[in-house]
């Protein structure tokens, strides 16, 4: 387990864009191992986990097939739509038209028992009940097109904004769900078998009937993104360049609504009213942090949506009693964390990493200095040997804290050590740094104080960060710029290509490497 | 609406009559006639909430006007937007959108490729040629959040040059960019002007707007002033513009708000 944590560890440094991935296979290996060991304290059960999955992932079970189906085409729907959610800033859309449809469902499933004896019998025919996926998904679109309807219409005539009117509509609508819900689970008799799955989904209670319509959904859904993609595109970029090209931008978002109401509806089977926005948002959301090119954004998108989705229904699958939804949505939520901490530019981790190297890189260019320093102090050779103790007074620090500083150096192979680490000798690559270091230094005082009339004494801690930035462009166009770059505003010799590139035969020294300055 | 203009005005590239329009039905530009001609650089100018960028929305249609009518070359905007160039105000839209800057100048041709089909070769080398006249080809694939100001407004720039219009409407294209991309931009109004393009400017800066265009629109909820802009750039028409806000009027505009609420 912890070596597989690991794994996940060094996947999450290394870059590119399989990253996100690599990450869902490792959770995949990860999870189901906790389950399975769970599952065997339970029942005395012989088979493996690999076993399991393979029966799993064979498929033989149709109900194995229609649940992994499902998930794949949940995932491709949900991902899809997402995206465009995510860019267009209306994820708390999304939420309230996932809770908005349970009154929908509810009825949808009530009126499977309306027979031609009565309109509103439904009482009477009670044991006709059935969940009918095509009058459920009914029931579902027009309670979602009801709630956005209430939403802009709050929002038209009164002075409520848009949050209020989403948070208002999110909670009534799914508190009438709730009840009708509860109605229907105390009839006295009557088929019941999912409707209280709606709730928390699960991936199970897919029949063949919901896959057909999750197919024709997801295929109108791909066809619709694919066909009309670049005017998704500049609609939700810029909507008022968008209506000034003449495109119908308001249709446009009625028509992307009604689609994520289809999404959301096809979804719930597995994932749960409660949950399904997550399924929106959530894998849309870690491909915005992956990438920042919208086709990319969607593919990933739909990857990471798949790859969830049948890891929710294997879980689910390997422990029937935890519902699928939040297997589906702790997956997703996974990959975000995932791209949240490794993401290759903007994940928190790989910014403290790169954050890291850079200040132990200007922390090594310093200590560098530091002996440049030394040895001006002495005027003597690059050759000649600095003691720790010498490199310490230099530093301001203990020996103990520049000896770490001179093995770093050592690793780099800037620095050799003699006599058990106290003496210290430059090797050629280690001399030109640091005279390209304090030339970099020097170089900027000067062009601070002859070109932007800066006080001398004000040049120097602008220097200390800019040492370690200045390119070579930038140094080849402040040496063009300033006439005299021999000596600094402080008086001191400026390194130049002479020093840099100095013949050099380091040679150990004897006992008394001082004494040119005594 | 009885009084519609005398000849067909195909050679007239802007003509506004009696155009009120507003916010939530609360007029914001009262009464506003105007005739453009061609191959002009027009200056838009005036305070705060004179109704400047208003008035551009109105004439495309994105703010509705409560009466008059709008026409471009003799039609109504919709049977001639493809002549019609615009740059909306820099902020309007989310820098973070995960596109590059080719992907922003391509949207100026979405207007001719139309419905179901995609960006074909030639639109993708217009989108080029543009992005080189702004300075910004070599920034083409670039992420646009990495952008700066300047460059943003580059970058609106040659999405609506992609545009290949007659016409074009700028929202404060000069507001807060560098001096280098303000030469830049002025420049290259100039050009299109000496191709026969006629332009609308959204200016916020007095001083220079006298030396930027040919001809100034001096507005204040209604058209103070217009005409060439040695004519119009005089203290006393610069007074009645920004001098106290048109106390009547915006009195008159609250009380329509509240009645329509």
């Amino acid at each position: 387990m912890s070596q597989q944590r690991s794994i996940l560890a060094k996947q999450g440094r290394g870059a590119g864009h399989a990253l996100g991935l690599l990450a869902v296979l490792a959770v995949f290996v990860v999870l189901p191992e906790n389950a399975w060991s769970a599952k065997i304290g339970d029942v005395a059960e012989e088979t493996s986990l690999g076993q399991q999955a393979i029966r799993f992932f064979s498929f033989r079970d149709p109900s194995v097939r229609y649940a992994v189906i499902g998930s794949v085409l949940l995932g491709i729907s949900c991902g899809l739509l997402g995206c465009f959610i995510v860019v267009r800033k209306m994820a708390l859309v999304g939420d309230t038209l996932s809770h908005a449809v349970l009154p929908g469902v509810a009825l949808g499933f009530l009126f499977s028992g309306v027979s031609a004896s009565g309109l509103f019998d439904w009482s009477f025919d009670v044991d006709n009940i059935t969940k009918n996926p095509t009058l459920i998904f009914c029931g579902a679109v027009v309670a979602g097109v009801a709630g956005t309807f209430l939403v802009n219409t709050l929002k038209r005539t009164t002075k409520i904004k848009e949050d209020s009117a989403l948070g208002l509509t999110l909670a009534s609508f799914f508190a009438v769900g709730i009840c009708l819900l509860t109605m229907i689970q105390d009839l006295p008799t009557g088929n019941k078998s999912g409707i209280d799955k709606f709730m928390f989904g699960q991936a199970a209670a897919i029949g063949e009937d919901d896959i057909r319509l999750m197919t024709g959904i997801t295929v109108l859904i791909v066809a619709v993104v694919f066909v009309f993609y670049k005017e998704l595109l500049v609609t939700s970029f810029d909507a008022g360049f968008a209506r000034a090209i003449a495109l119908p931008s308001q249709w446009i978002h009625h028509g992307l609504m009604l689609l994520v109401a289809f999404a959301v509806v096809i979804a719930l089977q597995a994932v749960g009213v409660v949950l399904v926005s997550a399924m929106l948002i959530t894998p849309a959301a870690a491909a915005y942090l992956l990438t920042d090119r919208m086709h990319r954004m969607l593919l990933l998108a739909v990857g990471f949506g798949v790859a969830s989705g049948v890891l929710g229904a294997f879980i689910s699958f390997l422990k029937p009693n935890i519902p699928t939804g939040p297997c589906m949505v702790l997956g997703a939520s996974a990959v975000f964390a995932v791209a949240f901490f490794g993401g290759p530019r903007h994940g928190v981790l790989t910014r403290w990493w790169r954050h890291m190297s850079r200040s132990k890189r200007v922390q090594r260019e310093n200590t560098l200095k530091a002996l440049f320093q030394v040895l001006e102090y002495r005027e003597a050779e690059p050759e000649e040997s600095v003691s720790l103790k010498e490199l310490a007074e230099r530093r301001r620090e203990t020996i103990d804290e520049v000896s770490g500083q001179a093995k770093e150096l050592k690793q780099h192979g800037l620095v050799t050590l003699h006599e058990e680490g106290n003496k210290i000798l430059f090797t050629p690559n280690g001399w030109q740094l640091a005279c390209t270091i304090v030339r970099n230094h020097r170089l900027w005082e000067l062009y601070l104080t002859n070109a932007a009339n800066i006080a001398a004494d004000h040049v120097h801690d602008d220097a200390e960060q800019i040492e370690h930035v200045l390119g070579d462009d930038v140094v080849r166009e402040l040496e063009r710029m300033l006439d005299d770059t021999t000596r600094d505003p402080h008086g001191r010799a400026i390194p130049g290509f002479v020093d840099i590139h100095k013949p050099f035969a380091p040679t150990v020294p004897g006992p008394s490497g001082y004494g040119r300055n005594s | 609406m009885t009084d519609s203009p005398a000849t067909n005005g195909e050679d007239i590239p802007l003509e506004i009559h009696d155009l009120t329009a507003g916010y939530h039905k609360k007029p914001v530009l009262w009464g506003i006639d105007l005739q453009v001609p061609k191959g002009k650089l027009v200056g838009i100018v005036g305070p705060n909430g004179a109704g400047k960028s208003t008035l551009i929305k109105a004439v495309m249609g994105l703010v509705p006007p409560s009466s008059g009518w709008v026409k471009i070359f003799g039609k109504p905007y919709n049977e001639n937007r493809k002549r019609v160039g615009y740059v909306p105000q820099r902020e309007s839209v989310d820098w973070d959108f995960p596109v590059t800057v080719m992907d922003v100048v391509m949207m100026g041709r979405y207007g001719h490729v139309g419905w179901f089909k995609r960006p074909k070769k030639v639109d993708r080398e217009i989108a080029r040629d543009c992005l080189d006249k702004v300075k910004m080809l070599p920034f083409a694939k670039r992420q646009i959040s990495n952008l700066s100001g300047g460059q943003q407004q580059r970058v609106f720039l040659a999405r609506a040059l992609a545009q290949e219009s007659d016409i074009y409407f700028m929202d404060e294209p000069f507001a807060g960019v560098d001096a280098a991309t303000e030469t830049a931009i002025i420049a290259l109004l100039h050009e299109l002007r000496e191709k026969g393009k006629t332009l609308l400017v959204v200016h916020h800066d007095l001083p220079t707007a006298r030396n930027y265009f040919d001809q100034l629109l001096l507005l204040n909820m209604r058209v103070v002033a217009y005409g060439e802009t040695e004519e119009v750039f005089t203290y006393e028409l610069l007074q009645k513009t920004y001098g106290g806000r048109l106390t009547i009027l915006s009195e008159v505009a609250d009380a329509v708000g509240q009645r329509a609420k």
